[in-house]
């Protein structure tokens, strides 16, 4: 049996669940390697050897170190291309540019607006920062507007990048979830037919499912 | 699925190419003034032919938008880069021609670059260069790399600029360069607290830098390639103190904006 890869970070960071995901959907046995942020351990420099941005995840296997979620997705769908998901991200070269169209998109437009209202409406308050309303208020009225082009993409297309679940939807996971489970902003999706057909389906993939686990808060193991 | 006419079928990708492979460019100069730019020098258009039975005549690749963005740009290096034969088509966005039914076709979150290879169509100029460099891996410059730990690496850079540089560097570029094209005033406070940020991330690329020539080891690829349109607008402001004042920094983007390919996409800039 391979040994397992490890995962730098806590399954509650949106980016370490963007790579458990993608394990799962791989069938890559994983060891998830606690970074205890609140101590700042991601920022002394054992890490910063592994991770020189002091973030998480990193990654680690017999041959590479890796770092940036989407990097080490793509890097774990290619050297397990035959086992798990075999679809996740395609060989084909015009699929594969799909795909990559979709995880850009993911990356630039999808990202950088839920990402600060998962921040602001999510963590800010369990972190007793205060809620900074204008950022809210500018990043929702973007989401909305991307949305509204996922809405027109899921009525013409099963996933984002055509017919099969990809690395594209899968970047999507870990945002969402967060959103549409602890925030009032679930609406934004459920609301939108397709965009709410979407979400019901990836969400709903085992592997997701075991990520949401992951997430959860873990009983002390006995000894 | 349709099949790709590209203009390197030896490369053996495609079955057919294994018959003999007699193609005839013939090449046409056409000049063409882009409305808003008005720049005037000849876009040259690539048409190959092929003298086998089949005649097919070669899809030309399409890229669409306006030099000066930093999107297109990008798109743009990589295509002088792999010494591809393309259209550039230009997209008024002053008129909002990117906000129309036939652009939002190409990219429905109107944006440019958008970029057509045959029936295939493109947005997201990271996914453009990603594909053409993959396509065509054996014309021009080397972009990507075949073993998979170095294209895991170049990967992870490639990451880097998109989510760790290019949030800085673009809105420094708005702030320095494009509000003044827009007849709007720089905020300094906000240029000082962008440079801090972005001074953070080049923190990491000097120490990076110091012991990789490029930023995914010993040859230039994509992970350099996309920093080149932000560079290059930054060089021109008060902002290049960032890049000068670290070494290594410093010698790598004089290194990559020096390219003769680079130099290509600048020279569009001339009306």
């Amino acid at each position: 049996m391979a040994t397992p890869v490890k995962v730098y970070g806590p399954p509650m960071s949106t980016a370490v669940s963007r790579v458990l995901a993608c394990l799962l959907e791989k069938d890559v046995n994983f060891q998830l390697i606690p970074v205890d942020m609140s101590k700042g351990e991601h920022k002394k420099p054992d890490y910063l050897k592994i991770q020189p941005f002091g973030q998480v995840p990193s990654f680690q296997d017999e041959s590479i170190s890796l770092f940036e979620s989407r990097a080490i997705c793509r890097y774990v769908s290619e050297k397990y291309a035959n086992q798990g998901n075999k679809r996740l991200y395609s060989t084909n070269p015009l699929e594969k540019a799909s795909i990559e169209q979709w995880v850009e998109a993911e990356g630039q437009s999808f990202n950088p607006p839920s990402s600060a209202l998962v921040f602001q409406l999510a963590f800010a308050p369990r972190m007793k920062l205060k809620q900074d309303m204008g950022v809210i208020k500018q990043s929702e009225e973007k989401l909305n507007k991307v949305l509204d082009v996922y809405e027109q993409r899921l009525g013409e297309s099963r996933f984002l990048a055509g017919d099969e679940f990809t690395l594209a939807d899968l970047s999507h996971l870990p945002n969402t979830q967060y959103l549409v489970s602890v925030t009032d902003k679930g609406e934004m999706f459920t609301k939108r037919k397709n965009v709410g057909r979407w979400w019901s389906e990836i969400s709903g993939r085992d592997s997701w499912k075991k990520v949401v686990d992951l997430q959860k808060p873990q009983p002390p193991k006995s000894a | 699925m349709t099949r790709l006419h590209t203009s390197d079928e030896d490369h053996g990708n495609d079955k057919n190419a294994t018959e003999s492979n007699l193609w005839s460019p013939s090449e046409l100069f056409i000049n063409t003034q882009a409305p808003e730019l008005s720049f005037s020098s000849p876009l040259k258009i690539s048409i190959f032919v092929s003298s086998s039975s089949r005649s097919s005549v070669m899809a030309v690749l399409e890229v669409y938008g306006a030099p000066l963005s930093t999107a297109m740009m990008r798109a743009l290096a990589a295509l002088y880069e792999k010494e591809l034969d393309f259209k550039l088509v230009p997209v008024d966005m002053k008129a909002g021609q990117h906000k129309s039914e036939a652009f939002l076709a190409l990219n429905p979150f109107g944006q440019v670059p958008a970029f057509k290879d045959g029936d295939l169509k493109l947005f997201e100029s990271r996914a453009i260069t990603g594909y053409i460099a993959h396509q065509h891996a054996s014309k021009g410059t080397q972009l990507v790399s075949l073993d998979p730990k170095k294209m895991a690496i170049l990967s992870v850079w490639m990451e880097v600029e998109a989510h760790q540089f290019d949030p800085h560097a673009s809105k420094l570029c708005f702030e320095q360069v494009f509000k003044k094209m827009f007849g709007m005033t720089t905020d300094p406070a906000v240029v000082e607290e962008l440079e801090g940020k972005l001074g953070k991330v080049l923190d990491v690329y000097e120490a990076r830098l110091t012991v990789s020539n490029y930023m995914s080891g010993d040859c230039f690829g994509l992970a350099d390639l996309h920093h080149l349109p932000a560079l290059h607008y930054l060089q021109g402001t008060s902002s290049k103190k960032l890049f000068d004042s670290r070494p290594h920094v410093c010698a790598w983007v004089a290194d990559i904006t020096a390219r003769p390919a680079w130099g290509k996409v600048i020279a569009l800039h001339q009306s």
